[in-house]
């Protein structure tokens, strides 16, 4: 008999005023009991409508069952067959937007907690580990750029073909935005190295400290170093600044450099580390995104008294995760919706010390169905503050565009790809991911790697 | 790992180290930088590339004992490696076209002027060195130096050489007595920098001087090193070091330079305690 509850087991969570003063992990996710009552719930329906909402096509009703039974190696090994980084996927999908959002039980009720039970299975996964083959080789070599969410994805399903698979990272720790942008908290940094482990496990070599477009070019890849063919995941690496006065002062940080001297550097243990930020008391994120949201939790863990999100719409406007947007609050973020700051004002020193705001109205739906703010005439307002974080997004990374003669771009600077294939402009070389859309979501992002590699195997098998 | 195959102190405060580093080496030319950790706790830190040998795959950085990671730096030996070590990053520099210049350095901003000197010198180009520092006891790369230019003019702050001024006064000199330089490169200190822009500026020179502002990644993806050029924002990593040092806004630099000094000082301070001062003594 399935379990009829209209409502689905919530996950066990850390208390928001002890999780806002560290940075574990804010969910626990479900335990074993929790599970097997939440898989009941799904109807395991002939026609899977969650399925369609998956970006990696994820067998959902499928490994559901077999927690039903018990079975959650098998669980794991269906998700794995799709998706190379579940435990990751189970954290940080928008799943209200993607398969739980089609779950028929949704219609009446919650959907079934899908990204929940996609995270208890990886997490067992990890617990009990079983022993990967490497596939055997079949000689042909494929160079990924980047080690992000698309990379990783396309490098594994690459490898499980028995593709020859290096990844180069610019960084010093592989994981791209899963490493220097999303917070330990959301998605602890000891999982994303395990996942990254299992796709090593299958003979994918990976490269840091190495820029390409500087070290070597993305030609030279094919013509020298004797790669078949190439993937492009190099990330959306180009903050956008509001382009206000006073966004040069001290205490002004891009989202990026704000999560990547947290995350990346381990700022938050300074100086047991060595790289410092400056939080101060209060602090002002401008952003409605998830990158907005992990900003400002974490600049209440560093010990901000009030944490503002000013953002320019409504809640309902706000791309952020459901959840996300939840937690903030529970934790005692501020949201200041329908604002938008006009100028950052400085010290005499050139240091932040407040942040000047005008009200906003909401009008007629703009080119993204959302409706278009306006300011209001003379509601101009200063919220005190000693640091402000741009989160309003990111431009795609110029290096490449930059270094690979032969490789068209969009005017606003993503690759331009073939959209069923992932192809570029350039024989044997592919993109996808925030290269090519400019900042999206992880899941998006290996969707793309996924496509990429399929039409990579394609490409090498016919030439 | 990035094994150090070359130590060498250029004097108290100032060291040379060659460090192995073939993807870096492959590719280095003038004007680009490194960004380097020296341990798994340890921050991300741009130095100009001071040389480098293709064929032994090395890279040679110089660098001042002047903050906790440098210091930390210097307590490696040769043999000893440094955890990361990635590039070359940003843009080279550009010196076609130019015929007659003055290279202008102060401190150690010396050792980032000389390779600019030495690329000039061989493609045929009438070189000035104008270099200064504090006193005679700072002075680095002398023999070099003299190696890659037509005249080179020393000055120190104190005069302990004879020739007491800034790298301003000796500029000046030269202006005033009607060499006519097509350009002036300048690498040092952001104030010195100003100060050679101010006096190129009275003379219509074009002058091309080299940020070196706090960064993390170096590939543009924390906007940490944005600087204003000519009322737009720009990215040192991406769009420099090199830039057209009479449109950038020094105030702003300067400001932002000193972003965080009071946790260098609370470093500094945790750096005697880890060394308990025999290193330093």
């Amino acid at each position: 008999m399935p379990n009829m509850s209209l409502k689905k087991n919530p996950s066990r969570e850390q208390d928001p005023n002890v999780r806002n003063k560290n940075f574990l992990e804010v969910s626990q996710g479900y335990d074993e009991a929790l599970a097997r009552d939440e898989a009941e719930r799904c109807l395991n329906c002939k026609n899977p409508k969650c399925m369609e909402g998956c970006p990696v096509n994820v067998h959902i009703p499928e490994f559901i069952s077999k927690i039903k039974e018990g079975n959650y190696q098998e669980a794991y090994s269906i998700i794995k067959g799709t998706s190379s980084l579940p435990a990751i996927c189970g954290r940080v999908c928008p799943q209200e937007k993607q398969c739980e959002s089609k779950c028929v039980r949704g219609i009446k009720g919650e959907p079934v907690g899908i990204g929940r039970l996609e995270r208890f299975v990886a997490d067992y996964a990890f617990d009990h580990p079983t022993e990967v083959e490497a596939p055997k080789s079949n000689g042909k070599r494929v160079a990924i750029v980047g080690s992000g969410p698309s990379g990783l994805t396309c490098a594994g399903d690459l490898a499980k073909k028995g593709y020859e698979v290096t990844i180069f990272e610019a960084l010093h720790t592989p994981g791209g935005v899963l490493v220097y942008g999303i917070p330990e908290f959301r998605l602890p940094k000891d999982l994303v190295r395990a996942e990254i482990k299992t796709i090593e496990k299958l003979g994918v070599k990976i490269v840091t400290n190495a820029v390409i477009g500087r070290s070597i070019t993305v030609h030279e890849l094919m013509e020298e170093e004797g790669f078949d063919a190439v993937f492009i995941g190099s990330g959306a690496g180009l903050p956008n600044f509001q382009n206000i006065p006073g966004e040069g002062l001290n205490g002004v940080y891009s989202a990026n450099e704000f999560l990547t001297r947290i995350n990346l550097m381990k700022a938050y243990k300074f100086p047991e580390t060595d790289t410092p930020i400056r939080v101060g008391n209060a602090v002002a994120v401008v952003g409605g995104g998830n990158v907005a949201m992990d900003a400002a939790r974490c600049a209440k863990r560093l010990g901000a008294e009030n944490v503002y999100i000013i953002y320019r719409r409504g809640e309902e406007e706000m791309p952020a995760r459901i959840e996300e947007v939840h937690h903030a609050k529970e934790e005692g973020i501020i949201f200041k919706m329908l604002t938008n700051p006009t100028k950052v004002i400085g010290d005499e020193n050139g240091y932040v010390k407040g942040i000047e705001c005008v009200e906003m109205e909401l009008g007629e739906p703009d080119a993204s169905g959302r409706r278009r703010p306006t300011p209001k005439a003379g509601s101009e307002f200063t919220i005190d503050v000693s640091t402000v974080v741009i989160a309003i997004g990111n431009k795609p990374n110029p290096l490449i565009k930059k270094t690979t003669e032969g490789l068209k771009t969009k005017p606003f600077g993503g690759i331009e790809i073939d959209e069923e294939t992932g192809a570029t402009s350039i024989p044997g070389v592919y993109a996808g991911g925030d290269a090519v859309t400019g900042a999206a979501t992880v899941i998006l992002a290996m969707g793309a790697g996924k496509k990429a590699a399929k039409s990579i195997d394609e490409y090498l098998q016919n030439k | 790992m990035y094994t150090i195959v070359k130590k060498r102190p250029l004097h108290d405060t100032v060291t040379l180290m060659e460090i192995e580093a073939p993807l870096v080496a492959r590719k280095a030319r003038p004007g680009q930088f490194i960004i380097l950790r020296v341990d798994e706790n340890g921050e991300r830190i741009p130095l100009t590339i001071a040389g480098y040998d293709r064929e032994k795959g090395t890279v040679t950085i110089i660098f001042q004992k002047v903050g906790f990671t440098t210091k930390k730096l210097d307590l490696l030996n040769e043999g000893d490696a440094l955890q990361d070590f990635v590039g070359p990053l940003g843009t080279a520099s550009e010196f076609e076209g130019m015929k007659r210049v003055a290279v202008i350095g102060g401190g150690l901003g010396v050792a980032i002027a000389y390779p600019q000197a030495k690329a000039l010198h061989e493609m045929g180009a009438e070189v000035d060195v104008i270099v200064g520092f504090r006193n005679t006891g700072l002075m680095i790369l002398m023999d070099e130096l003299k190696a890659a230019c037509t005249n080179l003019y020393v000055m120190t702050d104190d005069g302990s050489n004879g020739h007491k001024g800034f790298v301003t006064t000796a500029l000046e000199e030269q202006l005033k007595a009607g060499v006519k330089y097509d350009t002036v490169i300048a690498i040092g200190p952001l104030v010195m920098m100003r100060a050679v822009c101010n006096l190129t500026k009275e003379y219509g020179i074009k002058t091309i001087i080299s940020m070196n502002p706090i960064m993390i990644d170096g590939t543009g993806m924390c906007g940490g090193c944005r600087l204003t050029v000519n009322g737009e924002t720009k990215f040192a990593c991406v769009d420099g070091p090199d830039f057209d040092g009479h449109q950038v806004d020094f105030d702003e630099a300067i400001a932002r330079s000193r972003m965080y000094k009071k946790e260098e000082a609370e470093s500094n301070e945790h750096f005697c305690n880890l060394t308990g001062g025999i290193r330093n003594a």
